[in-house]
């Protein structure tokens, strides 16, 4: 490792958006990637870049063809129209072997028959590298993932979290240009995962390399990710870094994929300014009137979505001054406690139920609202997100 | 606590567990150690023109019937170099096909592997179907194609390979002797390979290639070891019959095909020398027993 590269970042997220820039370049390029089995299409014109040194997910619930497009990354799927651009040049029939892509397996697919060492030397001897060389790296390899004891165990005798980290050290022995992480963590325990999920940004941050990760868990492509891709159906719905995709989703499916979310169906009665607010969104939805403070296309009589995530609606047994917007009145019917939050179901009059969650920032065991408490709930003007898709 | 003298309980065999480990023991017993011994004691008797054709037999004395057993017939099996060429012959000869039937069967149990999941149940069934003809009618049947003037010659000469006065001259040759082998044990060559293919992971070879190993490379360096089980296992399995067999190489071998089965049937019904007939059944179950350890010992291994 060189010595330049080993500067420790730590876990704070380092300000890196490539993507802004309008003069940089690509390192991978999706160019209207299409992939059909059969009748199926697995990934339909799909476009997208992913930059250098970027932790990019891909997300989303299983078949919606972020493993495809992955798989056409690593060679091991051709897709069936457009071309994949690494550095500017096209990869269309270059054999997996002639890759400079490494993968990480959800299986591990860790070789049976060799010890540790010799699955993370393999890589390094079909390259042709000296057996000194060789041994150095693995050596390497072996403390960056803390398995030293381990060398010379079969892959049988080590426990899975152990067996991660063996196939880890293995995709990364080459020091390939793009990482490729496919469901990496699923088979470990929470806490095992999260403490990866760590790991990971640090090794990806100190060696300097792209990572691309397969997840259908978002608080993990939350966590590790300057950006993540949602995908369904064989195509992205919204590319943007974890924040934007929590905050400003762009559609009601990005929106309800990720995070708890409240949504209402309404229809926009007035875009003038509400409550004097500029570019303000008045909604009604079925007898809620909700105003919103955000730029949005949609004109009066449009049909759109409203949402609103829990944790910022507020509860409260007290009437609010204003109760003609955003505000709701309803009856506790459930309380889930989280430990660190409490979800409450309220239950409006119409029989909708709308969810708001509190911190639990006392050790309060009788908590001042319980089951059956007529409850006012309330959010502020920028609490929400109109949504027109 | 509990959960651990639980499973000492569960641990602990009883009446019907012992039955059931102990079936399998009684069969052996009964109808292998139990005859085994009888052909021994028959390897250290003499022979005789009488009813059973050799003596001693038991009658009570039992010091007095010791004393008259020998190791008479094993020395002769060492001084007439006949017995030793047709071990030797045998050995080759199991050799020589065990190395066919891997070269054979390997790749047609890596296909069947790598075929459609769907369409591998009808490759299996066609691979045991012969079983369905009694084995002594499909020998039978390769002499009507091998004969000089059976159905190969009759083949050649019919695409002009041969001309009409020309025949196949491999009947009754150590090459319709192989071909026999080959054909009878291919099945028994085959399962044990295709069911160590069949299991390996498939992302192994991805992930192979993934790293940078073409796929030639790849199947001796992934597939090839990953499949050792099944390859000892076939060859064992076709190896120790095929040393000791004897319909084929009397059907389909000439005369000076060798092997140890043939010799034996000879020793035993042709001379009537049952106590020499014995010694050489026991030597060659000794021969077989080092492969057999060293098939127990790979099993363990991978166990």
């Amino acid at each position: 490792m060189g010595q330049g590269m080993a500067k420790s970042l730590g876990p704070v997220k380092r300000k890196f958006s490539p993507w802004t820039d309008p003069s940089a370049v690509p390192f991978i390029r999706f160019e209207n990637i299409t992939k059909r089995y059969g009748d199926f299409t697995a990934v339909d014109n799909l476009t997208l870049d992913i930059y250098e040194r970027e932790f990019f997910s891909l997300l989303g619930p299983s078949g919606c063809g972020k493993t495809t497009l992955m798989r056409m990354l690593a060679g091991f799927e051709e897709p069936t129209e457009g071309r994949i651009l690494l550095q500017g040049k096209d990869i269309s029939g270059v054999p997996p072997y002639r890759r400079p892509t490494n993968m990480m397996f959800q299986s591990y697919a860790l070789f049976p028959h060799m010890t540790v060492e010799k699955n993370i030397a393999f890589g390094l001897e079909q390259d042709g590298l000296s057996k000194v060389e060789i041994a150095a790296r693995v050596e390497e390899m072996l403390k960056l993932v803390k398995l030293e004891p381990f060398a010379r165990r079969k892959p049988a005798q080590l426990s899975g979290g152990q067996r991660q980290r063996v196939a880890l050290a293995r995709s990364l022995a080459k020091r390939p240009k793009v990482l490729l992480l496919d469901e990496p963590l699923g088979a470990l325990d929470r806490k095992l995962r999260e403490e990866t999920q760590f790991e990971l940004m640090d090794i990806q941050t100190n060696l300097g390399l792209t990572f691309l990760i397969v997840t259908h868990d978002q608080e993990e492509a939350m966590t590790v990710s300057d950006r993540i891709a949602v995908m369904d159906k064989g195509v992205i719905m919204q590319v943007a870094t974890p924040a934007e995709i929590y905050e400003a989703p762009n559609s009601r499916y990005v929106a309800d994929f990720i995070g708890d979310i409240n949504i209402f169906e309404g229809t926009v009665s007035s875009t003038e300014s509400a409550l004097g607010a500029p570019g303000a969104v008045r909604i009604d939805c079925d007898g809620i009137t909700v105003a919103v403070e955000q730029e949005c296309q949609a004109v009066k009589g449009d049909r759109v979505t409203f949402a609103i995530r829990p944790e910022k609606v507020r509860i409260s047994p007290d009437q609010p001054s204003d109760t003609s917007v955003n505000a709701v009145y309803g009856e506790v019917w459930d309380i889930g406690y989280l430990g660190d939050f409490s979800i409450f179901l309220v239950k409006l009059a119409d029989d909708r139920i709308v969810r708001a969650a509190q911190a639990n920032v006392s050790r309060l065991v009788d908590r001042p609202i319980t089951f059956g408490d007529m409850v006012w709930l309330t959010w502020p003007l920028d609490a929400g997100l109109v949504l027109t898709r | 606590m509990a959960s651990v003298s639980e499973t000492h309980a569960a641990n602990k065999p009883g009446p019907a567990r012992w039955l059931v480990v102990l079936v399998p023991y009684f069969w052996l017993l009964l109808f292998f150690a139990g005859p085994f011994l009888i052909i021994l004691k028959i390897s250290l008797s003499d022979t005789a023109i009488a009813m059973p054709p050799y003596v001693p037999v038991f009658q009570g004395a039992i010091g007095d019937f010791i004393s008259r057993l020998d190791f008479e017939n094993y020395l002769f099996l060492t001084e007439d170099p006949l017995y030793i060429r047709s071990y030797l012959s045998s050995l080759r000869i199991a050799l020589i096909s065990t190395l066919l039937l891997l070269l054979i069967g390997y790749p047609m149990a890596l296909a069947m592997a790598r075929a459609p999941s769907s369409l591998r149940p009808t490759l299996v069934m066609l691979v045991i179907l012969p079983f369905w003809t009694s084995f002594l009618i499909r020998v039978y049947a390769w002499i009507g194609i091998l004969k000089p003037d059976g159905l190969l010659t009759l083949l050649f000469q019919t695409i002009g390979l041969m001309g009409p006065n020309e025949q196949v001259q491999i009947f009754r040759t150590d090459i319709a002797v192989f071909i026999g082998i080959v054909y009878s044990y291919l099945p028994f060559m085959v399962l044990p390979l295709y069911s160590a293919l069949e299991k390996m992971d498939n992302t192994l070879l991805e992930a192979a290639s993934d790293l940078g190993c073409p796929p030639l490379k790849a199947f001796w360096k992934i597939t090839f070891p990953l499949s050792l089980p099944g390859v000892v296992a076939g060859s064992l399995i076709c190896f120790i019959p095929i040393t000791g067999e004897f319909v084929i190489p009397d059907l389909l071998g000439g005369a000076d095909t060798l092997m140890i089965g043939k010799t034996l049937w000879t020793e035993f019904f042709g001379n009537r020398d049952w106590p020499l007939a014995s010694a050489v059944a026991v030597i060659l179950l000794i021969l077989l027993v080092v492969p057999i350890a060293i098939f127990q010992n790979q099993q363990k291994k991978v166990a």
